[in-house]
């Protein structure tokens, strides 16, 4: 067992196991091909479960994955075999629901890719070279969104998607206080 | 077939994914193109963020950039520190320890990082420290320790946080610097964030983590204060253990920690109560009055509506019992309690102890459903574990209900807990002998039912009861049967068991179906099975003869020509006759040659005047697992005949002594050791040894090596000494000429030894050569050489190197055609030993024999144990020997010795290798 819990790839790929956005922590996967063929299994492994109410669980090449769908967005949180399941399960659930926040009620794939920077940004939040940073949803979300806005240009000058981000971010400050 | 939905569906959605993925058809060349905003006057915050997303997004989807690629676009980023916009500096930081810049391209980038780090936006703090963490080398960081230091104790959290992170990272590579941090980390885990505590905690440790006093102190004051955020608490839970795993053996009475682990199962939060149930089901020798609570807490999850928690808890369940069977080993009344707990924990019969904990199996049960196969598969195989006689009925019962709804990969993982739980509880063969039955005419795919299969003709063969159930159910899988390889494995089956029954003729129709009904490979099989019959069972023999003659103008060669082999050779003419042996060993003697070399063989043979001799294709020395039977009706060989080469390695030595004209007098080489280290790992030279073996001479063949660059060894011998090996006599020795720095070469000494002695004996060896030094410039060596001695490791030659492993596939057979000639059995008490395991090894490594069936593995826990070896013994006699070892209480271990071999003395030998081993 490790000294401490060691995420060691989080993944978000579409309904049909293309990637959205992945980061990997770990030497596992030396080589993006060994990423691809360990996306593609695991996406075959787990496409027909249903994780869509509660996070799902399974072993995988000896390792731990948890797993939620939304949409056409699968997320997936990847752990060794000896660790903690609930702390991975807090890992991916910080990761879904700040994601679920930023994106608010459109969570899907064009929704996400057109807000990948968020997406990148967020998982930037969560985790660090496999340590885990945050987990909260409110916190990391916040920590997303302070950025996507560029507070010095007028409200004018802002086109439609940064008047919707501002409106956003505006409301998302709101709820978390 | 998983993958074929999407697939399909694919084209449809091309269309929509043109139209709303941002990304389409984007280019690495067109995006380092538009990247070239990065170094406009006047920037556009905007525009910059978007060129950096897309240039992560190419990044993220595997595309690489070329070192000169990743230079320019590292260098247009830096120019984006002029901008204030806080959305492109987050996206700077990003793409930057994305590109991870090489340490000269660090340089220019660590001022703005610096300026940013000591700035008054928390987000700035935070985020430099990070980058410049993941990117700075050692020199770097001894000029920003100030700044980290500082910034560990950063009244914003998520500064701390950075700080601390980043501090874990950088322990693996500058930990003396880090090291100077305790003060402030110490600092830090009093914090009242909970995540900066969290991190805080990780990283005191990991500076601790040598220091078991201080580590054991860390616990001890944080177990008493309050921890604040649940995952601290799992880390001092995880560290907690630690301590009390490294002092299990220096302290005795109450086990520290157990109330911190006890109390936190009551924590509100899940992942501490799991956290610490695990750490408590781990620790060792654990007794049944603290596991009790972690027991009850895991079990409250193993019916949570949460997937995550009911695997965890199954796991945890699963992985505890398995630690729990190894304790068993090590001490005796510890097992005696462990099977109690066993009983506590999964036995619903135990109504003596609280319902709660028994309540634990039924839960357990119920999860065998789950909708998660992950679940389920644990859930099972956990039952089957720990499953105990009475409740296999019951536990039949449940599984049969859900493997309709299951698939074959996890029925497969059903089947072979189901296969070993039957050899541990062989009363209770009849359910799960009717449990494999029913399980068998419903539908499943090849890997399934050859799973069955195999496992029905696993209990047959090691549960006599089972036998006539078993081959019945089997006659009756053949009737309906869709795979040609499992009916002609079943009828092969059939033919060696079924004439042993009481009555065998109640199975010859099953197999007389199958010439009629079948393709010609299951017909060919079955015509054999027939001729064992005949062979076997005297009064069958006209019937027989009938039904073979229907064969003759079967449509199939291969089956019109096995009829006719066998009908000529049945012998009697249909008469009721006697067989002879000849025809039995044709029947039923084993095929001793791999297939793959039988056909290398046949591909080689050029036609010729002269027969091909089958003698000549090589055997492998490897038992063969039973699913790799030979099919039936191939030409088989007779056990009596003589042995022919083994493998390559030993064709290499062979013709390596061969090329010295000194040993062509001692005959044909009988074996050849693997080779043996005489120097320890990176020594001046190394030497190895290999023992070939021959009829009357054994010649050790020295490899050396030398691996000084500075030196040439010339007229290179070794010296043995003889004084502990009395029965040998030096022959002769052949000096290495030249032994040049990392060239490999050989010197041999060889012995004289009486015939028909397995001489053992130790012989020490003494490296003697004359060194010359080597000029490295020139490499050319001096003229004059110094004599000089090299000690080596003391070689030892065996009995078991008289013996040369050879598997058979099946053992009965090749007992029972062996014959009782030269049968020696004899008893011997081995003395108290560790447990039945090792005194099996002991035996099996004295003897140098192969192990046949897979009888070298012991079940954990038997008291007794039967084990069956094949070899081959000096003068390529055939030797097979039974063991059958028994422990008592007080773990003296007895065995019986049954050795059948071609030759008395032979026999009495491994009687005598026995008994003086």
């Amino acid at each position: 067992m490790d000294s401490f819990p060691v995420v060691k790839n989080i993944l978000l790929l579409d309904s049909e196991g293309k990637r959205v956005a992945v980061k990997y922590y770990s030497d596992d996967w030396p080589t993006n091909t060994a990423k691809l063929a360990f996306e593609k299994s695991l996406f075959a492994k787990t496409m027909k479960s249903n994780a869509r109410t509660e996070a799902e669980i399974t072993m995988f090449d000896s390792n731990i994955v948890l797993y939620k769908f939304v949409q056409d967005l699968h997320f997936y949180v990847t752990g060794g075999e000896d660790e903690n399941e609930l702390i991975l399960a807090a890992v991916l659930q910080g990761f879904f629901d700040s994601i679920s926040l930023l994106l608010r009620s459109n969570v899907d794939k064009r929704e996400a890719l057109e807000n990948l920077d968020l997406i990148f940004l967020c998982l930037d939040e969560i985790v660090e070279r496999g340590m885990i940073l945050e987990t909260d949803a409110n916190v990391i979300a916040g920590k997303v969104a302070v950025n996507s806005m560029d507070p010095s240009a007028p409200l004018s000058e802002q086109t439609i998607g940064q008047a919707l981000a501002t409106a956003r971010e505006h409301l998302t400050r709101t709820l978390f206080q | 077939m998983a993958m074929a939905q999407p697939l399909v569906k694919k084209d449809d959605d091309h269309d929509d994914e043109a139209e709303y993925s941002p990304f389409l058809g984007i280019e690495k060349g067109a995006v380092l193109q538009e990247a070239r905003v990065f170094n406009d006057p006047q920037l556009d915050p905007r525009r910059c963020s978007q060129v950096i997303t897309k240039l992560l997004y190419l990044l993220n989807q595997g595309d690489s950039f070329s070192k000169n690629e990743a230079t320019e676009v590292f260098f247009s980023v830096t120019k984006l520190f002029q901008s204030k916009d806080l959305g492109l500096r987050r996206m700077v930081y990003l793409i930057i320890k994305e590109l991870s810049p090489s340490s000269d391209e660090v340089i220019i980038v660590t001022s703005s990082l610096m300026k940013d780090m000591n700035s008054k936006t928390d987000m700035y703090r935070a985020n430099a420290i990070r980058v410049l963490c993941q990117i700075t080398d050692g020199t770097l960081l001894t000029q920003i320790e100030r700044y980290l230091k500082q910034a560990i104790v950063d009244k914003n959290p998520v500064v701390a946080s950075a700080a601390l992170v980043s501090g874990i990272h950088l322990l693996q590579t500058n930990p003396e610097i880090v090291k100077r941090w305790s003060n402030e980390v110490q600092e830090a885990v009093q914090s009242r964030a909970a995540l900066v505590q969290f991190h805080a905690l990780a990283l005191l440790q990991q500076i601790r983590q040598n220091d078991r006093l201080a580590v054991s102190k860390l616990v001890t004051s944080l177990t008493k204060g309050a921890v604040r955020s649940p995952l601290a608490q799992c880390l001092l839970i995880r560290y907690a253990s630690q301590v009390i795993r490294e002092s299990a053996n220096t302290q005795t009475g109450d086990r520290p920690f157990y109330d911190f682990l006890e109390s936190s199962l009551r924590h509100k939060a899940e992942m501490v109560v799991f956290e610490a149930a695990r750490a408590i089901t781990e620790l060792s020798s654990v007794t049944n009055w603290e596991l009790t609570p972690a027991i009850t807490a895991l079990q409250l999850f193993l019916s949570s509506s949460k997937p995550v928690l009911r695997f965890a808890a199954v796991r945890a369940l699963n992985k505890g019992v398995g630690c729990i069977d190894l304790v068993v080993f090590q001490n005796a009344w510890e097992s005696e309690l462990v099977m109690g707990l066993e009983l506590v924990c999964f036995d619903p019969v135990a109504m003596t102890h609280p319902m709660a904990v028994t309540n634990c199996n039924i839960d357990m049960e119920s999860l065998i459903s789950d909708q998660n196969r992950s679940i389920a598969t644990l859930a099972i195989t956990t039952l089957l574990k720990t499953g105990n006689e009475s409740s296999v009925d019951r536990l039949m019962k449940q599984i049969t209900n859900f493997m309709s709804d299951i698939a074959d990969e996890f029925k497969i993982v059903v089947v072979e807990a189901i296969r070993s739980l039957c050899l541990k509880f062989p009363l209770k063969y009849r359910s799960l002998m009717n449990f494999l039955s029913n399980i068998l005419r419903e539908e499943g795919g090849f890997d399934y039912k050859k799973a069955i299969v195999d496992s029905i003709v696993i209990l047959i063969r090691d549960i006599p009861e089972a036998k006539e159930s078993g081959l019945l159910q089997l006659c009756e899988f053949i009737e309906d049967c869709e795979f040609t390889y499992l009916s002609t494995q079943i009828l092969h089956f059939l033919g060696n068991e079924g004439p042993k029954t009481t009555d065998p003729s109640k199975y010859i129709r099953y197999i007389y179906n199958r010439v009629h009904l079948e393709n010609a490979t299951v017909r060919a099989a079955a015509v054999s099975t027939l001729a064992k019959f005949g062979a076997m069972v005297d009064a069958l023999k006209p019937q027989i003869f009938v039904l073979l003659r229907r064969c003759v103008f079967d449509s199939d060669d291969e089956v019109r020509d096995r009829t006719t082999l066998y009908l000529n050779t049945l012998g009697g003419d249909g008469e009721v006759v006697e067989t002879d042996k000849e025809t039995k060993t044709l029947l039923f003697g084993a095929l001793d040659i791999p297939l793959v070399n039988l056909e290398r063989s046949l591909k080689n043979y050029e036609p010729s005047e002269e027969p091909f001799d089958i003698d000549s294709v090589p055997k492998e020395v490897k038992s063969q697992p039973l699913a790799e039977k030979k099919a039936p009706g191939k030409k088989p060989i007779g056990l009596g005949a003589p042995l022919a080469g083994p493998p390559s390695t030993f064709d290499a030595y062979e013709r390596l002594l061969s090329s010295i004209p000194e040993f062509l007098g001692f005959g044909k080489l009988f074996k050849s050791s693997a080779p043996v280290e005489l120097t320890e790992a990176e020594t001046e030279y190394a030497v190895n040894v290999i023992k070939h073996i021959f009829d009357r001479h054994v010649v050790f063949q020295y490899n050396c090596t030398n691996t000084i660059p500075e030196q040439l060894l010339e007229n290179v011998s070794v010296i043995v000494d003889l004084s502990e090996a009395d029965d040998f006599a030096e022959v002769l020795s052949k000096p290495l000429q030249s032994l040049p720095y990392d060239t490999p070469g050989q010197t041999f000494v060889a012995f004289e030894k009486p015939e028909g002695i397995t001489a053992v004996g130790k012989f020490s060896n003494t490296l003697r050569f004359i060194v010359k030094e080597v000029d490295p410039t020139t490499g050319e060596a001096e003229e004059d050489g110094v004599e000089d001695e090299y000690q080596l490791e003391d070689l030892e030659v065996v009995a078991a190197d008289y013996m040369m492993k050879f598997g058979v596939s099946n053992f009965r057979n090749a007992w029972e055609s062996m014959g009782d000639d030269f049968e020696h059995v004899d008893e011997y008490g081995l003395g108290p030993r560790e447990n039945l395991a090792e005194a099996v090894s002991a035996v099996i490594n004295l003897l140098g024999m192969q192990p046949c069936e897979g009888t070298e593995v012991v079940a954990t826990n038997s008291r007794s144990h039967t084990c069956l070896l094949s070899g081959v013994f000096l003068g390529n006699v055939r030797v097979l020997v039974r063991l059958q070892f028994g422990i008592d209480g007080s773990r003296d271990v007895a065995m019986k010795l049954a050795v059948r071999s071609e030759d008395k003395a032979v026999s009495d030998t491994i009687h005598e290798i026995v008994s003086s081993g």
